[in-house]
């Protein structure tokens, strides 16, 4: 005790360097070896980075904090698969910054939530929760209905991706323009079918395209290896 | 006297500027966490735009009461202590001051980037960009005045108190730069340098450890140096303070990844994270059990001193809390109670018994001696304590409860192997009466806050002008 007391309490720089010792262990174990693992090479040749539309959408969905209610994580129990399909792997995140795990389950887990329902079940559902899920505690989004997206934000999200490392080929990063027309204009069309009339730049259509991506890769190299 | 002019005298006024902000926004933090507990009971209170919405304003609710409220309370306690503990004045009052509204100036800016949807959506870390760098700035202008201070000390050697302080300004400064490393695509917008379950572990690593470093290693230094105070005790071991501070800096870290069982991340990460988790209790309770001992031969105050009310049933909710999180971070129990209000009320237990509490009881202590008057109303700060301590066995009692409920519904298969509840709102009705019931809770503790406010208006408004405590002399 009286060690202590002369070594570390009597002199600043010793107890700080110390303290910096302690805390920085365990952080550097866990931490550094994910970047020693790998993954496998079979699963991340089904998973694709996200399309600029789908990147978009994902913003609105930070935006909004969805994370808040929903998770993105389907664990390996019986109850959980049968819930929302098979569980989730860590390839499927590959592409995902910042990740969108969640930590409350206030509504359901979204890791599987693509092609799950239709595009008009989800313009419907952002509109009014309780139409398509009586019941639900969910507030409702009309501003998603009616609000645009800028297509240079796309772009400055996709160059972003891109110099972290999100491999975008050259092409995909110059025609981020032409690639959110084509597939906000498949959805538009879906929703017409419907009867929804809407516009191709308003914020619901891209968070439309993220939802309906979500776990759809995964799915296809799970099923394909079962 | 004139032999003492010489002396430095200690910076109150930059304790009482913290005081005061701890006030203002403990109750901006908890009102919008009563808001946040009406929408779920009420969706409607959602107001129907997107600013009050709760997926904006619950990441509002928990930095406005960690950083803010928490936040401020920590310096207040820190700057009158440390000053003391050192018979030194704070090593440069220009930092003070830059530290004190540089602080307020960047939760001002959380408070107005927050509800626009301005966000990363780490959890506890969802400021973004330019405010992140705003508060490593500050935090590194607190980081020199802090250890300057330590380097103009006028005593030999360091006080436990001051092991707790030195251990959360380190460690936050690495937390808060490391999990915030982002490359900026626009003026508000950025994207992490990890991906997937990288990002997700240093997130963790990050959220857990600022519980660890911002709500537990300072306010442990902070009852380091009240509770004796108040109870007029002399701490109770010295010997155990040294082995459960080592041992709680360095086991804390390692406990992140029990907020990721049974995800995708390595098994072996997530069993280090559970055995931490679990041998954590050791000097958690090294901890409690130092400061209710503390207490003894004291006990009879308990009966009327509000002071020591707050004060030990802060310490004894972090031993509740603190044996609740180990339990929580095995893996079978965890497979129950994540995802569910069960994590929600294990948080508020700590959060508004042990840091809450704690705060209460240092701040009907300090208050009347830098406001140089008597407490306005013992009576008050009592009712304080019984709306606070009933406010939290509500809230928490109806998320066990709420949480257990829907965990349980959730896994329930019936005699085909197939889902009992199959639509997943079956499991959200439920719950409507206990969010009701937490919300009684919530309002009870804020209830509480509003009446302790009102007791320090009172307090400070008929205080005397105050002086300058100088420094006592010590024998070199």
């Amino acid at each position: 005790m009286s060690l202590h007391r002369e070594f570390f309490e009597a002199s600043l720089p010793r107890f700080a360097v110390f303290t910096t010792l302690a805390i920085s262990v365990g952080g550097l174990v866990e931490i550094l070896p994910m970047y020693t693992a790998e993954y496998d090479e079979a699963a991340m040749a089904h998973i694709s980075p996200y399309s600029p539309l789908e990147l978009k959408g994902r913003d609105i969905y930070v935006r909004e904090g969805c994370y808040n209610c929903h998770s993105q994580m389907i664990r390996p129990f019986r109850s959980e698969t049968l819930r929302y399909g098979p569980w989730t792997r860590a390839e499927e995140y590959a592409y995902d910054r910042p990740f969108q795990l969640g930590s409350r389950r206030i509504g359901p887990d979204l890791q599987r939530e693509g092609g799950k329902y239709s595009d008009d079940w989800h313009y419907e559902h952002m509109r009014d929760p309780r139409a398509t899920s009586p019941g639900s505690i969910m507030p409702p989004y009309p501003w998603l209905l009616e609000d645009s997206y800028e297509v240079d934000d796309v772009k400055a999200s996709v160059v972003a991706m891109a110099r972290l490392g999100v491999p975008y080929s050259v092409q995909e990063v110059a025609n981020v323009e032409y690639a959110v027309m084509e597939q906000s204009g498949d959805i538009v069309a879906r929703l017409a079918e419907k009867g929804i009339t809407t516009e191709p730049d308003r914020e619901i259509i891209a968070l439309i395209a993220y939802l309906q991506r979500l776990g759809v890769d995964g799915r296809a190299f799970i099923e394909e290896n079962q | 006297m004139s032999s003492n002019s010489a002396l430095p005298n200690y910076d109150d006024a930059i304790v009482k500027k913290f005081i005061v902000a701890t006030l203002i926004f403990g109750v901006v933090g908890m009102l919008v966490g009563v808001i946040l507990a009406l929408q779920l009971a009420y969706w409607p209170a959602n107001l129907g735009v997107p600013y009050t919405t709760f997926g904006r304003l619950r990441p509002l609710h928990t930095n406005a009461v960690i950083f803010a409220f928490t936040g401020n309370f920590i310096f207040a306690g820190i700057y009158y202590s440390l000053q003391r503990l050192l018979k030194t004045r704070m090593f440069n009052d220009t930092l003070s001051a830059i530290h004190f509204w540089g602080w307020q100036a960047i939760i001002v800016s959380a408070a107005i980037s927050l509800p626009l949807g301005l966000t990363q959506s780490k959890e506890y870390a969802e400021l973004i960009w330019p405010i992140d760098i705003a508060i490593a700035v500050i935090w590194v202008i607190f980081a020199i005045n802090f250890f300057g201070t330590i380097a103009i000390r006028r005593v030999k050697h360091l006080y436990v108190a001051i092991w707790f302080y030195m251990s959360m300004v380190i460690t936050i400064a690495v937390l808060h730069i490391v999990n915030n490393l982002a490359l900026p695509a626009t003026l508000t917008r950025s994207y992490p340098i990890y991906s997937g379950l990288t990002d997700g572990l240093v997130q963790w690593w990050y959220g857990h450890n600022a519980v660890g470093f911002l709500l537990t290693t300072p306010i442990l230094g902070l009852m380091y140096y009240f509770l004796p105070k108040a109870a007029e005790r002399p701490v109770y071991s010295y010997r155990l303070s040294i082995i459960h501070f080592w041992a709680l800096v360095f086991l804390y870290i390692w406990a992140g990844p029990h907020h990721l069982l049974y995800s995708a991340l390595p098994d072996w990460a997530q069993s280090v994270g559970m055995v931490f988790s679990l041998m954590l209790l050791a000097p958690s309770w090294g901890g409690m059990l130092n400061g209710l001992l503390t207490l003894r031969g004291a006990w009879d105050r308990l009966r009327t001193d509000p002071i020591i009310k707050f004060m030990a049933v802060a310490v004894s909710f972090y031993g509740m809390s603190t044996f609740e999180g180990p339990l929580m971070s095995i893996r079978s129990v965890n497979a129950l109670s994540h995802y569910t209000d069960w994590t929600i009320g294990h948080v508020h237990s700590g959060a508004l018994g042990w840091v809450g509490m704690m705060c209460f009881g240092m701040l009907y202590w300090l208050v009347p001696r830098l406001w140089n008057t008597r407490l306005h109303s013992v009576g008050w700060a009592t009712t304080h304590f019984w709306l606070a301590t009933f406010g939290i066995v509500f809230y928490i009692v109806a998320m066990w409860v709420s949480g257990i409920t829907q965990g349980l519904m959730w896994r329930e298969l019936n005699d085909d192997g197939l889902l009992a509840h199959v639509n997943f709102m079956d499991t959200v009705v439920n719950l409507i009466p206990f969010y009701w019931i937490r919300l009684v809770g919530g309002t009870m503790y804020f209830t509480g806050m509003l009446l302790m406010c009102w007791n320090f208006f009172k307090t400070m408004t008929s205080g005397a002008p105050a002086i300058s405590e100088p420094a006592p002399a010590t024998a070199k």
